[in-house]
């Protein structure tokens, strides 16, 4: 499987960097997909990799599907393969066949309704900040009781300017649908794991993302000469750099351990909190040392801390992970801070 | 150019996961009834008969081969039992050097009669030792080293100052890094390590007493003290490069982030099941960091088992720990309000007071924080 692992990655580092690259992920920021990446990456069948198997995955461990959410991250995620691969997990675990094309996945808003009539289902459906569903051609709908596989066409949708460039929509769904499109909702695919599967590929975007801040910074202080040196050369510079790597680093931890256990939603919620935590420092030393190059549109800095801002709010905020998990170790570990960390596995999904 | 670091996951053992319970339970035992303030010391607290103890059970060079007094066991097992150790702030100054870096050494670079020696006693819980580095010119620029051992007729005759010498007043050895050849200006070169009975004559330990009241780290003066040849560990001149074999070993561990584990317990049991939103969102912030701390540290572990370079990584791993243990006390203050008027408010206050005093050395002890830092950005390709 290790064989397999390798093409994948080495395919989808290339596909990235070679049919993608910058240009990709500033056409994404403008409300554009790179149709010849998006195509390169589905000819691959990276959409497929969380799927099992006999539904026509690769037969690859949770864990190592996800490094491919990773090194989209490291690219900036120019096109929707971390949304196109969750959802094709959410039908394979529903029974459905995966979706061709661009698959984004939502929950219902409240007051939303899913009805049956005569020979099908009425849904009336508001779904918000949906990421990617202006490209997608299905869009999955976890409802309170079923799954369902939306065809765009079904779909109206307004785009929402908040999220940094990043496409976030808003979905309105007022249609009736037959009996075989809405499958029962499988007992394991509640709006919790929904979320906290969500918030995994989120973290592993970060972390990938971070890793390119990282280096984008360390090359620009090599190569930055002020006072007749690089700047690298400044202890006050190199000083911040070990700590934006530090973050970096505790980042890729905390998705290593989140994405080899993530089924366990501590870890999920650990990889959360720390990674928002971190893509906020590190962020912050990268365009101090860039200075004011780097708050330029022109370069791409910005193209991994914007996405960072948004990614860090999605799925939860690390705020919001935190006091989950604190809430879950005041209420389980009977005093003993330490016992807490070390029977977490046990406590299970703190959702 | 990419620089990542990434950190291996531990191996699941079910042996060490058993050995945690059969620990706690000893603990729980040996240690009721030991206030909190007194568990706040972690492992600078000293206790001989404790570390005896230890030592009796298999639990001190537990991965040592047999043949040494260790007992073969795998590097998770120890590790639960240091962190188990330092969760609960047990008394283990006594044996930690030698447990975590001499034995170590010793096994690596030691000579046969050296390991036959030692290792059995130190295993024991018997033999106790501190790590003669910084001098008084000497602290974070080791390389500038002055304490001369000369050679001389069957040894060397040994002259110079060593400076916050951790538990050189119990110890009864030292690995000295001193110079054996060359002058200060040769740096890494010339440099050795000798194993030095602290028993012998022209050695004089003068305690320090710290901030915090405590007494652990010394002066350490050598008059022209003789020690004999045998006393050398490893290679003559090769000092340096031993020493920075230790730095992984000593840059790591659980030590480097559970410092502050007697506050942080102690406020998790005073904030209760019902805590306000900001102390939620502070204890979870506190989860997040040790639960991936814990993973890193247990990566450079498998990283060293596997005779990995780990040197970066560990480094990170202090760096980021540090910042941990030193944070506790004013989340602690912000969270649950002290006033030293009212005599119920004074334990906790007293515990936090000796926590907080205590936390300028975690980011000076060990490789100061902008020496790490520097390391780190050496990792990264700058300079």
């Amino acid at each position: 499987m290790d064989e397999m692992l390798d093409i994948l990655t080495s395919t989808a580092t290339r596909l990235f960097e070679q049919v993608g690259g910058d240009a990709a992920a500033r056409l994404a920021r403008e409300g554009g997909m790179s149709e010849s990446l998006w195509y390169a990456v589905e000819e691959a069948g990276l959409p497929l990799a969380l799927v099992p198997e006999d539904m026509g995955g690769f037969g690859l461990s949770p864990a190592d599907a996800l490094s491919l959410i990773r090194i989209g991250g490291r690219f900036g995620s120019p096109v929707p393969l971390a949304e196109t691969m969750i959802g094709n997990w959410l039908l394979a675990s529903a029974g459905a066949p995966a979706a061709e094309g661009i698959v984004t996945f939502t929950t219902m808003s409240a007051g939303s309704r899913i009805t049956a009539v005569d020979g099908g289902w009425q849904v009336e459906a508001r779904a918000a900040w949906v990421p990617w569903a202006r490209h997608a051609a299905t869009i999955v709908l976890i409802g309170d009781d079923h799954v369902l596989a939306i065809p765009a066409g079904h779909v109206q949708i307004s785009q929402d300017a908040a999220g940094n460039g990043l496409p976030r929509d808003d979905l309105q769904i007022d249609a009736t649908f037959s009996a075989e499109q809405v499958l029962p909702r499988p007992a394991a695919i509640t709006a919790a794991r929904v979320e906290a599967v969500g918030a995994l590929a989120r973290s592993l975007e970060m972390a990938g993302a971070l890793g390119t801040v990282r280096d984008i910074t360390v090359q620009y202080a090599n190569e930055r000469v002020q006072f007749g040196k690089p700047i690298g050369k400044l202890q006050a510079i190199q000083q911040q750099l070990a700590v934006l790597a530090g973050q970096a680093a505790a980042a890729s931890a905390a998705v290593d351990l989140a994405a080899a256990a993530w089924e366990d939603g501590t870890s999920v919620a650990v990889a959360k909190a720390r990674v928002g935590e971190a893509a906020g420092i590190a962020s912050g030393i990268a365009h101090q040392v860039l200075g004011a190059i780097g708050f330029t549109e022109e370069h791409r800095l910005h193209l991994f801390t914007k996405a960072l801002w948004v990614w860090r709010d999605e799925f939860g905020s690390e705020v919001a992970w935190q006091r989950r998990l604190g809430e879950n170790m005041l209420k389980t570990s009977a005093g003993s801070f330490w016992h807490g960390i070390t029977d977490q596995a046990r406590v299970g999904a703190v959702a | 150019m990419t620089i990542d670091v990434a950190y291996p996951l531990a191996p699941v053992s079910a042996a060490a996961e058993a050995l945690r319970a059969e620990v706690r339970a000893f603990l729980a035992e040996e240690l009721a009834g030991m206030p909190p303030v007194e568990r706040a010391k972690s492992w600078t607290g000293f206790d001989a008969d404790f570390s005896r103890k230890l030592g009796q059970r298999g639990w001190i060079g537990m991965t040592w081969p047999r043949a040494y007094g260790g007992q073969d066991r795998s590097n998770a097992e120890r590790y639960v039992v240091i962190e188990e150790m330092l969760a609960a702030g047990a008394p283990v100054a006594a044996h930690w050097i030698a447990d975590r870096q001499s034995g170590p050494l010793l096994l690596r670079y030691g000579s046969e009669a050296q390991k036959r020696e030692h290792l059995p006693k130190m295993a024991a819980g018997e033999c106790f030792t501190c790590i003669g580095m910084s001098e008084p010119d000497v602290g974070s620029d080791l390389a500038a080293v002055r304490t001369r051992a000369e050679p001389v007729e069957g040894g060397f005759r040994v002259n110079g100052t060593k400076l916050w010498t951790s538990s050189a007043h119990h110890a009864h050895f030292m690995l000295l890094f001193c110079r054996t050849s060359g002058s200060p200006a040769d740096r890494h070169k010339g440099t050795s390590q000798l194993l030095v009975d602290l028993s012998l004559p022209g050695i004089e330990i003068r305690p320090i007493t710290d901030l915090a009241g405590e007494l652990h780290f010394n002066e350490v003066v050598f008059e022209d003290a003789f020690v004999p040849a045998e006393a050398l560990v490893g290679t003559e001149g090769n000092g340096w490069e031993q020493v920075m074999s230790e730095l992984a070993y000593e840059r790591s561990g659980p030590e480097r982030f559970l410092s502050s584990m007697a506050l942080l317990n102690e406020m998790v049991r005073m904030l209760g099941e019902s805590p306000s939103d900001a102390a939620a969102v502070a204890v979870g912030r506190l989860v997040a960091h040790l639960t991936t701390l814990r993973y890193m540290s247990r990566g450079v572990a498998t990283m060293l088992e596997r005779k990995e370079d780990a040197g970066l990584h560990a480094t990170i791993v202090k760096d980021l720990g540090a910042m941990f243990e030193q944070e506790i006390p004013s989340i602690a203050r912000a969270l649950i309000e002290i006033d030293p008027s009212v005599p119920a408010s004074r334990e906790f206050g007293r515990l936090l007071a000796f926590t907080n005093a205590s936390i300028p050395a975690y980011s000076l002890r060990g490789g100061t924080r902008e020496i790490l830092r520097g390391i780190i950005a050496r990792g990264l390709g700058l300079r």
